[in-house]
């Protein structure tokens, strides 16, 4: 199924600068495969090279983090908003 | 430039000197053209240290999502160094995830707090002023 993705000011440079994308998949996993498939500037920003989530950046679906949920294997459901953000932290 | 109301310069230092004796920290939201601030969103600091910071993902949702409802964005984060300089330590620079954003960080070493704002290209650290704007 086709889910909105949207996505932080520094993802946006490998989408035309837009805000919000479609991306397929019946999991997270599948959802940032496909987005990575389709915007290969966002390689290695989203997933790393083993294919997990990358620490820098938080998913969630609709409000709740992925991390909390099943994380790659979160199901997504129609009508559903992923959402792209950088991890905040620091020393 | 980064253009800080008056009441949002003084909430910012207000949550570092509530969150001693660890770092505190939140976001900022504003006009990403021109660097003015709107409102920040103080959050929690899920390592609860007095040496490092992370935002709270779901606040984070939150705010990104209340600065859009408002028609601003994020434009950066901030957080309080307890012992050192308002300078961007070594795991800051390695974090620091847009180059676009404001990086205020606030010293409390000392009896005043210090409030200082930089940009984060890579391993390149550039200061930039801070203007606080009476209100």
């Amino acid at each position: 199924m086709a889910v909105e993705v949207r996505l932080p000011t520094v993802l946006r440079q490998h989408a035309g600068g837009r805000s919000a994308v479609i991306a397929e998949g019946s999991t997270i996993g599948e959802v940032l495969a496909d987005l990575v498939r389709s915007y290969p500037g966002m390689k290695g920003q989203v997933l790393t090279e083993d294919g997990s989530l990358h620490r820098f950046v938080n998913v969630y679906v609709d409000d709740d983090d992925v991390r909390y949920l099943d994380q790659l294997d979160t199901k997504v459901a129609d009508g559903v908003t992923v959402s792209i953000l950088p991890a905040v932290a620091g020393g | 430039m980064l253009r800080l109301p008056a009441h949002v310069y003084a909430e910012i230092v207000g949550h570092c000197l509530g969150g001693l004796p660890d770092e505190a920290c939140g976001l900022i939201g504003g006009d990403p053209a021109t660097g003015d601030v709107a409102r920040c969103y103080p959050t929690r600091n899920l390592a609860a240290s007095a040496k490092l910071y992370t935002v709270d993902p779901r606040e984070h949702l939150r705010a990104d999502r209340d600065a859009e409802s408002r028609g601003f964005e994020i434009i950066g984060v901030f957080h309080s160094h307890t012992h050192t300089d308002a300078y961007p330590s070594p795991t800051d620079i390695a974090q620091a995830p847009d180059p676009g954003w404001h990086y205020v960080l606030v010293s409390l070493r000392d009896t005043h707090p210090t409030l200082r704002s930089y940009r984060v290209h890579g391993e390149v650290v550039d200061e930039e002023p801070v203007v606080v704007e009476p209100q």
